[in-house]
């Protein structure tokens, strides 16, 4: 990049100076929400299935991202399908922090947020929007949701909106398993949805639920049914 | 944002100094979200950034002056010595003494990493004086560097120098 003489001046030079980075993201993504140029913020939450992106819109939470997905890859393509002005700015999540903290503490069995769908589209939306009927703590088929949805033959299609859930964890799709009692995929991991489903106690480890491709080895398991 | 942000600020910092360096920072990014919808796709999106660094660090710059009280005290610029990550700060007191010109195009070439083409694009002129500009600057801080004790181990490669 540099060439030739003078690079070496600034090799000492840290590529990053982090609490100047912290300083200057907050006082930016306040700026910009201010100005009213801040159209995605994201923050990462900590959980027992690994860090989650949140992002949200100013409509509310529009996505809910693994780890397995890759933070930056996720954020890359909400740059390029919802807005480029995404920033870093933990204190517009806070609330979903907070529920998502309450639900993992076992002290929440329902999010209560709004939520921004403008990711899935067509059926793949119709079906999202029905998992929160889903009760906490039950699991339902693929072949019930596509009863649900109003079209009982479209059971690789649920199958396929659960596989592409923007907001998985928030929106159940975690509920959903296969008919014959085996757990299905998951857009975290096979590991994360049996997590999940043991949280809520709809899962008993080593009962019917479980399934011969279970706990782990996740990564080449298709992402779905 | 997160992968030019640390680019930007080393920019800011050498070109307009530690102090303002964090207003100029703001003001690009503040700038960069207002206009990034309107980039042609497949832009450079570094140089623009440094483009607007570019303004922004001459209006800071500006602002400065205008604010300046001469007391013939002039105030160092904060150092950022001794914090984690070692900032080198006998670098930023050196980048002080260039002459903007030679700043910005050391700036804009070795710390943002711009070929001279563009660095001459941002701060107007060929590309030839540009690297021109870019060389006397290091020349310059390489002596200054040198003179420090425990300054800095650029002398090391002053053999490179043609």
């Amino acid at each position: 990049m540099t060439e030739g003489h003078g690079g070496d001046l600034f090799a000492t030079l840290p590529r990053r100076d982090e609490d100047a980075h912290r300083r200057l993201h907050a006082r930016l993504a306040a700026a910009a929400a201010e100005a009213g140029i801040l159209d995605v913020a994201y923050r990462t939450v900590d959980s027992p299935i690994g860090h989650l992106l949140v992002a949200a819109t100013g409509d509310g939470l529009v996505r809910v991202a693994f780890a397995v997905e890759d933070h930056e890859r996720v954020l890359d393509r909400l740059g390029r399908t919802v807005s480029p002005r995404v920033l870093r700015a933990p204190a517009r999540l806070d609330a979903v922090a907070r529920q998502l903290e309450e639900y993992f503490a076992r002290r929440r069995t329902r999010f209560d947020l709004p939520l921004d769908l403008r990711l899935a589209t067509g059926f793949r939306r119709e079906v999202l929007t029905r998992l929160p009927a889903i009760p906490y703590g039950t699991t339902a088929s693929y072949a019930t949701l596509a009863a649900a949805a109003g079209n009982p033959r479209a059971v690789r299609a649920v199958g396929t909106a659960c596989a592409t859930n923007p907001l998985p964890v928030v929106v159940p799709c975690h509920r959903v398993v296969r008919s014959d009692g085996t757990i299905g995929g998951y857009l975290g991991g096979v590991a994360a949805k049996w997590a999940l489903l043991a949280l809520e106690g709809a899962a008993d480890p080593g009962g019917p639920a479980r399934s011969s491709d279970q706990p782990a080895n996740n990564s080449s398991n298709p992402p779905m049914v | 944002m997160e992968r030019h942000g640390p680019t930007v600020l080393r920019v800011c910092r050498a070109v307009v100094g530690p102090d303002g360096a964090d207003d100029a920072w703001s003001e690009t990014f503040l700038s960069a979200l207002r206009a990034y919808p309107r980039l042609p796709a497949g832009s450079n999106v570094e140089a623009w950034l440094v483009a607007i660094a570019h303004r922004k660090g001459i209006d800071e710059l500006r602002a400065r002056a205008r604010r300046a009280v001469p007391t013939g005290d002039v105030p160092e610029w904060a150092t950022t010595g001794g914090v984690p990550g070692g900032w080198e700060c006998e670098l930023w007191s050196a980048l002080r003494e260039l002459p903007l010109r030679q700043r910005q195009t050391v700036a804009y070439h070795y710390l943002a990493g711009l070929p001279y083409a563009a660095v001459a694009e941002i701060v107007g002129g060929t590309p030839a004086a540009a690297r021109r500009a870019a060389a006397d600057g290091v020349a310059r801080l390489r002596r200054m560097l040198q003179d420090t004790p425990g300054g800095h181990p650029a002398g090391r490669a002053e053999g490179e120098m043609s």
